[in-house]
């Protein structure tokens, strides 16, 4: 309780902040809306207000702030409209419709989850290689690094279309993008973690006369395994925002980045806070499904 | 064909070449540090030209590397004009502001301990969310122009920033606090003399990290609008034109700025964190 009581308040500190955001954001469609309806506003007529600072038109018109909190088309949607619409898009709609968030958030997860197992598996063969072969280390770690300097991600929908161009379609594409990103972080985590029993556990070893590869399985691999769950967790969710950037460019298709995209088409604000927040969702159960794997792996090691 | 033997056989030559400067006894010499990782780049990008001209692969779904230096020699303001608007206005200004933002918060953070308890869990969780996603809403509020792609970035900077400036904050030992109370050093003391030093090798993590998302955020929100110049708008263009050349170049030069930044932040910090023992040669 001690721990949860600050984070309560600074969540619904953040939530009341939002709805007060709301009223200046909204205030000018929202008096529009009322004057129409034959309700009279302080200064009148659309032209007048047009200049008109939002925060002024906020304060000169108290009775008309319940309009920013339910708008259609809002600039910034009031957060029990966003629950409402996760609501009604997962649990009123058959989650194969592609109305359905579930449906878009399962293709969004199933391409993150590919990816990510191919780029973990990438990231801790390479990190073997390169704790073992100094010429590996020396050659390819600096240009590991480096890429991480290029801004993949901002061609990612670019390879989509090009990969799309020569006929690779549908959930490998996205999966490639988003091993790419999941696996930097395994990479260093995993190179580190190898790299962390000291020398005297090391020469311990040698004195056993133990080969590298027994080295490797009792000393080495157990060793790594903080660091692995570590950067595990990184890279999951840079996997799932490598998935939802590839998923841009399928204007109206599937998935997550999609709903995005297409939510920003029609100017459907609502549905973007939704994607949003279901991709904000989707990204907090895997990490702490990572999280609690590492919990009880680490536990049956003695390591935690 | 020939041309693909080559390859491997050019690939074979090279890899023995580095493993044998690698296990050699000048591995610790500075320009063997430096060669090896060159060889192994010219490597790859020989194998690259060799592989595409011998598979005779269409240069307009993988341009080769001689094609897409043509490119980047030919369209060169082009190329800068949209580097200033991406890189200097949008991810720049957005860098600044991200950090002189998480800065202050971090400051208000450290100094209330019910603030640190109540908001950094939700710092670290907003932090490891698909911020990037804020895009579309935020080319809404902002207009096409650099500004929103500034607010991107700002949003994608701040959580990270403000997670490593208040974990470094932290640093320091209690003995060393205790130690600035007994000559009687007020917060303000304290805090530029003993807690702003400690903590930045962890402010140096945290720019390093903000560095390339500040870069990608600014790409990806052109994606959502923007006017007719800037790298994210002009690789959008070439795809649609498909003309691919055109997108490396831009890769090239995104490329080229984020080493370059990365590179001079690696520097600040060496000159900043001299202390630091994994500055240590």
């Amino acid at each position: 309780m001690r721990r949860l009581a600050p984070v309560l308040v600074v969540v619904a500190v953040l939530v009341g902040l939002w709805y007060l955001a709301c009223v200046p954001m909204n205030i000018k469609l929202g008096l529009s809306m009322a004057e129409r309806q034959g309700a009279v506003v302080h200064p009148e007529g659309n032209a007048a207000r047009r200049d008109m600072p939002a925060v002024a038109l906020a304060i000169g018109n108290p009775a008309y702030w319940g309009q920013s909190w339910s708008q259609q088309k809002p600039r910034l949607p009031a957060p029990h409209q966003v629950v409402n619409e996760l609501w009604k898009t997962t649990m009123q709609v058959a989650p194969t419709s592609k109305r359905s968030l579930v449906f878009h958030g399962w293709v969004t997860l199933s391409a993150t989850g590919l990816g990510f197992l191919i780029g973990s598996t990438m990231g801790i063969l390479l990190a073997i290689g390169i704790v073992h072969s100094r010429a590996m280390d020396m050659s390819v770690m600096p240009w590991a690094i480096a890429s991480q300097t290029i801004p993949i991600l901002a061609i990612a929908p670019m390879i989509i279309v090009v990969l799309a161009s020569v006929g690779l379609q549908g959930l490998v594409p996205k999966a490639l993008i988003s091993a790419y990103l999941s696996f930097f972080p395994v990479v260093v985590g995993m190179v580190k973690g190898l790299r962390s029993p000291s020398p005297m556990d090391l020469d311990l070893m040698r004195t056993w006369s133990a080969t590298r590869t027994q080295t490797f399985a009792k000393l080495r691999m157990p060793a790594s395994a903080p660091y692995l769950f570590a950067s595990l967790k990184i890279g999951v969710a840079s996997s799932l925002v490598g998935t939802i950037v590839a998923e841009l460019p399928a204007g109206g298709g599937q998935g997550l980045g999609a709903r995005l995209l297409s939510g920003s088409y029609y100017g459907q604000t609502v549905q973007i806070w939704a994607a949003l927040f279901a991709t904000a969702i989707l990204a907090a159960g895997l990490v702490s499904l990572i999280g609690a794997i590492e919990r009880n792996v680490l536990k049956r090691m003695g390591l935690a | 064909m020939i041309l693909v033997i080559a390859a491997f056989l050019m690939w074979a030559g090279l890899w023995a070449v580095n493993v044998r400067l690698a296990n050699g006894p000048a591995a610790n010499r500075q320009a063997v540090k430096l060669l090896v990782p060159v060889l192994f780049g010219l490597t790859i990008l020989a194998m690259w030209e060799l592989i595409v001209r011998g598979l005779q692969v269409p240069l307009v779904i993988l341009p080769a590397p001689s094609v897409i230096a043509a490119k980047v020699g030919d369209s060169l303001p082009m190329l800068w004009g949209d580097f200033v608007q991406t890189f200097v206005k949008g991810a720049l200004s957005g860098f600044a502001i991200g950090i002189a933002a998480a800065f202050v918060v971090a400051i208000l953070v450290d100094r209330s301990d019910f603030l640190r308890r109540g908001l950094m869990p939700v710092g670290s969780f907003l932090a490891a969310l698909p911020i990037v996603g804020t895009a579309p809403i935020l080319v809404m509020w902002y207009g096409y122009d650099w500004q929103s792609k500034a607010a991107v970035v700002v949003a994608m900077v701040f959580f990270p920033m403000l997670v490593n400036i208040t974990a470094g904050l932290q640093e320091t030992t209690q003995m060393q606090r205790d130690q600035m109370q007994t000559w009687a050093a007020s917060y303000w003391q304290g805090f530029w003399k003993l807690r702003l030093p400690a903590a930045m090798p962890f402010v140096f993590n945290g720019l390093k990290i903000s560095s390339t998302l500040a870069l990608i955020g600014a790409i990806v929100a052109e994606f959502f609008g923007s006017p007719i110049a800037g790298m994210g708008f002009r690789i959008s263009v070439s795809v649609g034109q498909l003309s691919l050349d055109m997108v490396w170049a831009e890769i090239f030069v995104a490329a080229l700025a984020g080493s370059l930044f990365y590179g001079a932040l690696s520097l600040l910090e060496h000159w900043v964190t001299f202390w630091h023992p994994s500055q240590r040669r």
